[in-house]
């Protein structure tokens, strides 16, 4: 269980969260959702200990990570944004040093890194030198090195960030497989289609605070169930209906090209704040969808 | 702490591996060349009472050890700003300390090979000093842990590796020339001397040197490495924690 309360950090003049609440139950995979520069990074900096927050408490699985920060820790597996395998070592030598970091003797080292290789399908690979390794192949070596102490905890911040489309959907397997072997994962992301496809819940941050949160249902309901794009003034407005039928008489109504879709988080996230995923505004409109 | 220690220099300690066949290059040509260059050019010259190559040997101990734990320093910044592998010892559950003397010990390691590697240097061209004395490796293990605990204190501060290179340029190449490495610190005018003791690669040299001479030791150049050294991992162990932003 993640538990974070009134979470407060500030860089200069600039307030990156400004009280941020956030529980993620056991077992559960929430998805933090924000355009870059929300704060997802810096709540993630902290809870793995590379950021001091100035304010605000977080528990890792119940314990306090200012107050015993190594048992917090030890609790944690943790995927960065970057990819940040040691690469002059091979990929054995990368997971070693990860377990002697996390007090794992000889016998669970060699049986760890075999298990957790095999995991991620690179058994075939713990030879290979890091910076040899593909985009794809170093995440999930990543990611193996994550679980490679059984950490009940997971932290993933922007997993599939800089790969394409078809590795990343490969990521999300590998992630959908650690959340059902029951991890407790918090998943940063900006990309809307991951958090639709692997949260149990998802949290909205914006600016350094929370606006909004529910299950991906939850929170795309509120608009409605379709939405119509249409082009005005050299950007996309959308619409938002309760049905799909709706959409598509007010679609025959316009001029010009449209598109009619399902309501998917952005709308959400772009109804709630006014700005859509990329920190852009563009305008939004509801037809009884419920807002 | 020690499975942080020990994880954090096995680290080292697998990358030098890897590395060894050409950093045991490039820790021999300086040496080889200042041998050559110094050591057969003054010939028989005196200096401080012995052939100049003799004199000259344990100074490059004593300037090597500095350089290779002040070395460690750049990998850091590797680790840091290129690898970023920072981040993982950040969130596993060591302490701060664990890191520091980690790495410092690794500094200690590649400090003393390369002590070895000149040394080896120094039998092949003959020179006739005491090469098993015990106070001339502890010298250069106290000199590389002055230097290592440096190196891991400034690489948390520096912002870039350029920051890095300019700090080497002023500060680790002067003492290098200036430290009593080639030349008697004596030679100098008397003004100066006094500022010269107070480098550390002075004591290291001095030390060194009178092991190598079979000398007794003079305890003031130990401690005063010991308690540099012991300043120094404070400092690192303060700049680690607060390379937290």
């Amino acid at each position: 269980m993640i538990a974070i309360n009134g979470l407060r950090k500030r860089y200069g003049a600039s307030e990156a969260l400004r009280g941020v609440d956030l529980r993620v139950e056991a077992g559960e995979m929430v998805a933090y959702l924000g355009p870059n520069g929300a704060g997802k990074t810096t709540t993630i900096r902290i809870l793995t200990g590379q950021t001091r927050p100035d304010a605000g408490t977080v528990l890792l699985g119940g314990v306090d990570l200012a107050a015993r920060p190594v048992q917090a820790k030890s609790r944690c597996g943790v995927v960065s944004q970057h990819l940040n395998l040691d690469g002059d070592l091979s990929l054995r030598e990368n997971l070693d040093v990860h377990a002697r970091l996390f007090g794992m003797d000889a016998a669970a080292r060699r049986e760890g890194v075999a298990r957790v290789l095999d995991y991620v399908e690179m058994g075939d690979k713990a030879e290979a030198i890091a910076k040899t390794l593909s985009g794809g192949q170093k995440r999930r070596a990543m990611i193996a090195r994550a679980l490679l102490h059984g950490p009940s905890i997971l932290l993933l911040d922007e997993p599939t960030v800089g790969l394409d489309p078809a590795i990343r959907r490969r990521i999300w397997g590998l992630i959908k497989r650690i959340q059902g072997d029951g991890a407790t994962i918090l998943l940063t992301t900006h990309y809307i289609e991951e958090a639709e496809f692997l949260a149990d819940r998802v949290v909205f941050l914006d600016q350094g605070a929370v606006v909004a949160e529910g299950t991906p249902a939850e929170l795309t309901g509120r608009l409605g169930e379709w939405a119509l794009d249409c082009p005005s003034n050299g950007e996309i407005v959308s619409e938002y209906f309760p049905s799909r039928e709706a959409a598509a008489t007010a679609a025959a109504a316009l001029p010009g090209p449209v598109s009619v879709r399902r309501v998917n988080l952005e709308d959400a996230f772009l109804r709630m704040t006014g700005r859509n995923m990329a920190g852009k505004g563009p305008a939004a409109k509801g037809h009884g969808g419920g807002h | 702490m020690l499975r942080g220690t020990s994880a954090v220099f096995i680290r080292e300690m697998y990358i030098l591996r890897r590395r060894l066949p050409k950093l045991a290059c490039s820790w021999a040509v300086s040496p080889l060349l200042y041998m050559v260059a110094f050591g057969y050019a003054m010939g028989d010259t005196l200096a401080g009472g012995r052939p100049y190559a003799e004199f000259l040997l344990p100074g490059l101990v004593a300037m090597s050890s500095m350089t290779q734990a002040w070395g460690i320093a750049s990998d850091i910044n590797i680790a840091r700003f290129y690898w970023r592998i920072f981040e993982e010892f950040q969130a596993a559950p060591i302490h701060p300390a664990a890191y520091v003397t980690g790495e410092i010990a690794a500094g200690v390691v590649r400090a003393l090979l390369a002590s070895c590697l000149i040394m080896a240097i120094g039998l092949l061209f003959g020179v006739d000093i005491n090469y098993l004395s015990p106070m001339l490796w502890l010298a250069a293990a106290l000199n590389a842990l002055v230097f290592a605990s440096l190196a891991v204190a400034l690489a948390m501060l520096v912002k870039s590796h350029a920051d890095q290179a300019m700090l080497t340029s002023f500060v680790i190449t002067p003492m290098a020339f200036l430290g009593g490495t080639f030349f008697p610190i004596e030679k100098l005018p008397g003004w100066a001397q006094p500022f010269m003791d107070l480098l550390p690669l002075t004591h290291a040299a001095r030390a060194v040197r009178a092991a190598a001479f079979g000398q007794p030791p003079a305890a003031a150049d130990y401690l005063v490495l010991l308690g540099l050294g012991s300043c120094g991992l404070v400092l690192a162990g303060l700049c680690v924690g607060r390379a937290r932003d």
